[in-house]
């Protein structure tokens, strides 16, 4: 089996509050595979990425990376596979330079010194932030920030990409370049996002958190063509499925009804 | 601009031009925070009297501003905005130590008014030249100096960590107050008790945030310690200056300079 896939079998969460988060939670999702997962505010979707590389442990259930289980005494293995973006880079670029924050990941790793320098410059090529490098984040725009945080999960050769809200607070071209770039990534990607459009643009697959739990797990478009599931879990449809305000068209110009826009 | 919004952006200017490339900056930090510690330590061992021994140090911060091309303007607004402290620690000299030590004319100098203005003197000092260490070296590099030099690991952390988020932080603030202020009419609202109860809130956030930020950080295999790849090299350059100034330092403050060319120069005329 490959360290590419992820297993979720019945998992359930609660905070030290009492408030429950997540349960009885079931996917798998295979190499290679784009997934979406859409919910309301509140709903459990950053819980439920904070388990995918063990910054939760699992209360119920159980959730393995490939073969291994996430458990206190594979973390270390498991966080060299997952890579995470958070959704507040400044969360997550803590270092004086965008350089060292890139290096820091595969430093702990041990790599010899040749072998950080490429793969910070490659880290930040694939992002397009190179010229970024000596710059200290905190001077870095909102779009260079996510760049950069990007390149930082990059530097350390994860084989799967977990990503909360990567497209929040960009402006309409950063969110563009952003889409596009992670649309050339071939790792396995999670991505739990707010943003349909760019759910629908790169994720084949969605999985929808309603209440803790997963209300639907299916294709994209299956998903995002059912207007009752979609208003029952709190979402709209995206924009691009649904017709355009001034001409009544979607966007290969077939004409739309407003409320029941036939895709799927 | 607010207050905290200036000094936020002076910071941050600061910052930009501790980058710089000229000889100075490029000396090794180690050496500069040294030498530094050096001027500290002489300047506030002297005497409280010792206004006239404390003169010829102004040539350390002289020199480190004209190497640099730090604009006099630039420090001397920095230095005002530390200014009161020093006013108010000394405020009390004048009044409790009338013992008169000189003449000025017809004036009588009272011990008091002396060691007011040795404690400005030293205030001017001491604050120049942090302040130019910074200003030539950066916060990341006299991090990575102290951290070399053999100051705990934690300490050294503690310091760039505060130095990276101290703009995070501002910016909350700063967000903070703004909404603070545009709710507030006729002074109603800006009392002590919302206050405390904004800086209850920014201590919860900061709380949330950290732990966000060791959540990233252990994600990318952080484990207690944090590696940096340093770098530095002490070469010939760096040991001339710190010897150098080092030696002078010592100097001022084992000989009292101004006296001695007094004494000269009186000699000579006579």
């Amino acid at each position: 089996m490959s360290h590419h896939s992820i297993s979720v079998r019945d998992l359930g969460f609660a905070y030290p509050d009492g408030t429950r988060a997540l349960h009885d939670v079931s996917f798998e999702i295979g190499h290679g595979e784009s997934i979406a997962i859409v919910g309301a505010n509140g709903a459990g979707k950053s819980t439920l990425l904070m388990h995918m590389n063990g910054l939760h442990s699992a209360a119920e259930g159980s959730v393995r990376i490939g073969d291994v289980p996430v458990t206190a005494s594979t973390l270390s293995g498991i966080r060299k596979t997952v890579g995470m973006v958070f959704q507040d880079p400044d969360d997550q670029l803590f270092m004086p330079t965008v350089g060292q924050d890139v290096g820091f990941g595969p430093l702990n790793l041990g790599l010899p010194e040749d072998e950080i320098d490429a793969r910070v410059d490659d880290a930040l090529t694939r992002v397009g932030a190179l010229a970024l490098k000596d710059r200290p984040p905190y001077r870095l725009s909102g779009g260079e920030k996510r760049a950069v945080a990007i390149a930082t999960v990059l530097a350390m050769c994860p084989d799967i990409l977990v990503m909360d809200e990567p497209t929040s607070n960009l402006d309409p071209r950063a969110r563009r370049r952003l889409i596009e770039l992670l649309g050339t990534f071939e790792h396995t990607k999670i991505i739990a996002t707010h943003d349909l459009d760019m759910a629908l643009d790169l994720c084949e697959r969605t999985i929808i958190i309603a209440n803790g739990t997963i209300a639907a797990d299916g294709p994209t478009r299956d998903i995002f063509a059912d207007e009752a599931l979609l208003d029952a879990c709190q979402l709209e449809q995206p924009l691009v499925m649904q017709g355009c305000p001034v001409c009544g068209h979607d966007r290969d110009g077939a004409a739309v009804v407003l409320s029941a826009a036939p895709l799927g | 601009m607010s207050t905290l919004e200036s000094g936020l952006y002076r910071l941050g200017w600061l910052d930009e031009f501790s980058g710089r490339d000229t000889p100075l900056h490029r000396i090794d930090p180690r050496a500069k925070v040294l030498a530094t510690v050096v001027f500290l330590v002489c300047v506030v061992s002297l005497g409280k009297y010792q206004l006239l021994a404390l003169l010829p140090f102004v040539i350390f911060p002289i020199v480190l501003m004209s190497e640099s091309g730090m604009p006099p303007r630039e420090l001397s607004v920095r230095l005002a905005i530390a200014a009161p402290f020093a006013l108010v620690v000394g405020v009390f000299n004048p009044l409790l130590d009338q013992a008169v030590v000189g003449t000025l004319g017809p004036l009588a100098v009272t011990g008091g008014w002396v060691s007011y203005a040795s404690i400005m003197m030293r205030f001017l000092l001491t604050t120049s030249a942090a302040l130019m260490l910074i200003a030539t070296t950066g916060m990341t590099g006299v991090c990575a100096g102290i951290e070399r030099l053999g100051v705990p690991d934690v300490l050294s952390t503690q310091l760039l960590f505060l130095y990276r988020y101290i703009f995070v932080l501002a910016e909350e603030v700063m967000r903070l107050a703004r909404a603070r202020s545009l709710r507030s009419f006729d002074n109603r609202g800006m009392g002590i008790r919302v206050y405390g109860s904004i800086l209850g809130h920014l201590l919860l956030r900061s709380i949330a945030r950290a732990q966000r930020v060791f959540d990233a950080m252990q994600c990318r295999g952080f484990d207690g310690h944090v590696r940096t790849r340093s770098v530095l090299r002490m070469t010939g350059r760096d040991w001339t200056f710190l010897l150098g100034w080092s030696a002078l330092f010592v100097v001022f403050r084992f000989v009292n300079v101004p006296l001695l060319v007094g004494g000269l120069v009186t000699k000579v005329i006579s």
